[in-house]
């Protein structure tokens, strides 16, 4: 049997002291919790940086790495740094070194990185090992060089070769949500299909619970399948928290793709042993005949410059659409006259349908709108042009000829937000290896006094 | 008017990934989820969301009493045109839809 205690659904998310205390307490195998995905959006693999504070991060981690040492058990996070960039995974071992040095421990540290070189890239696409998944995108040599990071999401195997160097913590960078928690059942030879759905519904911490905020769950692993035990004194696992889950960001409830194979849960079983805790069996891993990896890729899509105005003349907010279409004309054509470079403008109304655009069929305005201008270019300077040329618009334009110039609220001075740079997700593609280790650098560094 | 959110213990949506959308009707009980699969066809919930029948998947998962349905992104996530970066909001056109008397 192998125990895995799993902290938090991602580092920089929270979690109950009480109930990981609790975890420590029941002696596990391994400690691991993921460090990001690409839930919050391109930027952080774009840019290559933490979505979360250094300063939360640093005190959760902390919190961790001394459970690691009660437990004297080993560590895992995978995806650190939010993207999982080489970069990302630096800026988390020097927070681990700070720590190191704080509390005096020292420590064998095993860091993978998942960066993928957009040489290699460029010479694997022309191979033929680089494969569209749907929906396709279309990728070129140029589009895989312009990216800014490349990484490569690492399964199973490559944690478990960063565990066999018996270190005390293994920083991962990209890798999927589940392959730090199936590693180590799977290398002790726990059920396959157990330890892959056991991951997985592990992956979000307490989120497959009655209570998600207390963060800290125990997964134990055996010959046939899993039993799933929070560890917050109030939440509680029930068949149905437990098979929700794998409805979870997940585009297929029964299927789940892995490097290596995929996880068929179609026939699995769902018991309740106590009002607590829930026991799975009959979860299937198919393996699969070639070896492959996940790619994601962000790259430079522009810069932008913001501005925001806040309309509450009623007659205005009536006609908020024809007042933004009239805007929207008349400053594109004077800004493409004044303004050498390529740049787009669009007037988004804020308290209208923002949020779902013409897909929402019962939007209705209040008592007032905002507008936003977003300016996207090809450089900040164009970005930051055409938002000054829109400034004099949003300002005072009025929607009829003969009225007394109108004026509109700004909130903030100046009126334009520059973005800086914007990125977009630009691959959805597998990589074929034939060694699980080719994609990825593992090395050791001793860290502490 | 009766509209899906109604009858329905929740709707959610949420990303699968930067380029999948994937919506969780929790229908709450054995009858309404029957109304439910009958009444929200793939067809009518394609309609809603703008997308090809063709690229829509569904599932009926009786044993959770949940209608699922997952499909590509209408805008890919976090590029200059999209404006809801995790996904979260989708649910809402379903769950505003209006569905027939049983």
């Amino acid at each position: 049997m192998t125990k895995v205690l799993i902290p938090s659904g991602a580092l920089g998310l929270g979690f109950d002291r009480a109930a990981l205390a609790n975890g420590v307490a029941a002696k596990p195998d391994l400690i691991a919790i993921d460090g990001g995905s690409t839930d919050s959006g391109p930027h952080y693999l774009g840019t290559g940086t933490s979505k979360y504070a250094r300063g939360s991060v640093k005190a959760e981690w902390a919190d961790i790495m001394a459970a690691r040492a009660e437990a004297g058990v080993p560590l895992v996070i995978g995806t650190a740094g939010t993207s999982g960039a080489d970069d990302a995974v630096d800026w988390l071992l020097d927070i681990t070194r700070e720590i190191a040095a704080e509390t005096g421990e020292r420590l064998k540290i095993a860091v993978l990185k998942s960066g993928q070189d957009s040489g290699k890239m460029v010479a694997a696409l022309a191979a033929g090992r680089i494969a569209p998944l749907g929906p396709a995108l279309e990728i070129s040599a140029g589009l895989l060089t312009s990216c800014t990071n490349i990484v490569a999401l690492a399964g199973a195997e490559q944690i478990q070769a960063a565990l066999e160097t018996g270190a005390d913590i293994v920083i991962a960078g990209r890798t999927t949500d589940t392959a730090i928690i199936s590693a180590l059942p799977l290398a002790q030879g726990c059920h396959p299909g157990g330890a892959w759905h056991g991951a997985k519904i592990g992956e979000c911490g307490a989120l497959a619970t009655t209570n998600p905020g207390s963060g800290t769950i125990l997964i134990e692993f055996d010959m046939e399948g899993f039993v799933i035990t929070p560890m917050g004194s109030d939440a509680r696992a029930t068949p149905y928290t437990v098979s929700a889950h794998m409805l979870y960001e997940n585009s297929d409830p029964f299927l789940l793709y892995e490097p290596g194979g995929h996880l068929d849960v179609t026939a699995a079983q769902y018991e309740a042993l106590d009002p607590q805790r829930v026991r799975v069996t009959g979860s299937k891993w198919v393996p699969s005949d070639r070896y492959t990896v996940k790619l994601e890729g962000a790259r430079l899509a522009g810069y932008q410059t913001v501005s925001l105005v806040l309309v509450r003349e009623p007659r205005y907010v009536a006609n908020i659409r024809a007042w933004c279409s009239d805007i929207q004309q008349k400053c594109t054509a004077k800004a493409r006259a004044s303004v050498a470079g390529q740049f787009d403008l669009e007037l988004r109304v804020i308290g209208l349908d923002a949020t779902l655009g013409e897909l929402d069929s019962h939007a209705q305005t209040g008592s007032e709108v905002g507008v936003m201008g977003i300016v996207t270019a090809e450089t900040q300077a164009i970005a930051q042009e055409v938002a000054k040329i829109l400034n004099p618009y949003l300002l005072h334009h009025a929607l009829t000829e003969q009225e007394e110039m109108p004026t509109f609220a700004f909130p903030f001075s100046p009126t334009e937000m520059s973005r800086g740079a914007i990125y977009e997700f630009c691959l959805n593609h597998v990589l074929e290896l034939d060694d699980p280790m080719d994609a990825f650098d593992l090395t050791t560094v001793e860290v502490g006094p | 008017m009766i509209r899906l959110a109604d009858i329905v213990t929740k709707v959610r949506s949420k990303n699968a990934g930067p380029f999948w959308l994937t919506i969780d009707i929790f229908c709450g009980s054995p009858d309404v989820f029957r109304r439910v699969c009958d009444g929200v066809s793939s067809d009518i919930a394609a309609n809603a969301m703008g997308a090809d029948l063709s690229d829509l998947k569904r599932f009926e998962i009786a044993d959770l009493n949940v209608v699922k349905f997952s499909l590509p992104r209408p805008r890919i996530q976090g590029t200059a045109l999209d404006r809801d970066m995790h996904g979260a909001s989708f649910a809402n056109i379903l769950a505003e839809m209006e569905i027939g008397a049983p």
